[in-house]
């Protein structure tokens, strides 16, 4: 029951969150409340149990990504360009929803033993994390040492990412463009 | 923000605990939650508050761009040279068995290792990024004043 009414009034308070963050025109007030959104996503994760993905959520979510929309919103103009909804769109996005709904009653229920995730590899690493690896942490054994390969995919991701954003916002191109002129002259001196 | 006493000294107190506590969730990740990629974030938030709070050139001045970019290399080469070294050792790629004493020491080492180079990568690149975006602006204005100092030097050529 309790956990209950901590899930329901989290839930709501992201509703609430994600349609004041819609209705807004400003978009500092915009990047504020999707902060705070993940803010309390990150507080469900802790009640679901999930305390490795809350803190990430946390960090990432609210922390990072508000500082780097902060950073370019320096950029932009203070007001979304005003826009009507589109029919067909909203169509899309809710019978999408529905699908999802109507899906959601076909997944084994929250936590339960015999749910194929927990039968097939989950007992390994979770024995295996114990007598193999000697390491507390399941998430820590699995991310690190038996999905290596997609840890290291990741950070590969991360790695690209960062090299395609230097690469065009970097200004490695422009500046030789500026000042071809003067600066062969400093190269020869 | 630069002249407001009150956020200087709390930045100034709480970039050393921020820094700590990066390293805290760096390395006691195998016993709590955390692990490189959260211990990253924590750590370039450090660096991103000293770059708001005292001015972007003071904050590039203490994370050099050169630095920066071997940074990023290192951590990614870190991950795949520890793969790398237990493939020289006879083991899969990623396998750490195969590199301490006995397969629990060399999977904690292992592990260690892989995480340090996550960390590094993910907090170098978001320290970057962010370096990025709020460089892009000053750029911006730069490149206003190079073309409007063009443009009135054309105007100029063409009046006399």
């Amino acid at each position: 029951m309790e956990g209950f009414v901590i899930n329901a009034l989290l839930l709501v308070f992201l509703a609430i969150i994600a349609i004041a963050a819609l209705r807004r025109r400003r978009l500092f007030g915009m990047v504020m409340l999707s902060g705070a959104f993940s803010l309390v996503a990150a507080t469900l994760f802790v009640v679901l149990d999930a305390v490795d993905v809350a803190f990430t959520e946390a960090a990432v979510g609210a922390g990072i990504s508000t500082v780097l929309a902060l950073a370019t919103l320096s950029l932009v103009p203070a007001e979304e360009k005003p826009h009507s909804i589109s029919i067909g769109a909203a169509i899309l996005a809710l019978a999408t929803g529905l699908l999802l709904f109507a899906a959601v009653s076909d997944l084994p229920e929250f936590g339960a033993p015999d749910a194929p995730v927990h039968v097939y590899l989950a007992p390994d690493f979770i024995e295996g994390s114990r007598t193999d690896i000697g390491v507390p942490n399941v998430v820590t054994s699995v991310l690190a040492s038996y999905r290596g390969f997609d840890t290291f995919g990741e950070t590969l991701v991360v790695f690209t990412a960062a090299i395609g954003v230097l690469l065009i916002l970097g200004g490695w191109t422009r500046p030789q463009k500026a000042k071809s002129k003067n600066s062969e002259d400093d190269h020869a001196g | 923000m630069q002249d407001d006493p009150v956020i200087r000294v709390i930045a100034k107190v709480l970039i050393p605990a921020m820094m700590l506590f990066a390293l805290y969730v760096q390395f006691h990740g195998d016993y709590g939650p955390g692990g490189g990629f959260q211990a990253g974030v924590i750590f370039a938030a450090a660096f991103i508050l000293n770059a708001t709070v005292f001015g972007a050139n003071r904050g590039r001045h203490v994370w050099p761009e050169r630095l920066n970019l071997l940074a990023i290399c290192l951590g990614v080469l870190l991950y795949g040279g520890t793969g790398v070294a237990s493939m020289l050792l006879g083991e899969n790629f990623l396998d750490y068995d195969v590199l301490g004493s006995d397969p629990i020491a060399g999977q904690h080492l292992g592990i260690l290792l892989v995480e340090f180079g996550v960390g590094l990568t993910v907090a170098a690149v978001m320290v970057s990024l962010f370096f990025t975006f709020s460089g892009r602006l000053s750029h911006i204005r730069l490149m206003n004043r190079v073309e409007a100092h063009e443009d009135a030097a054309r105007k100029g050529d063409t009046d006399e």
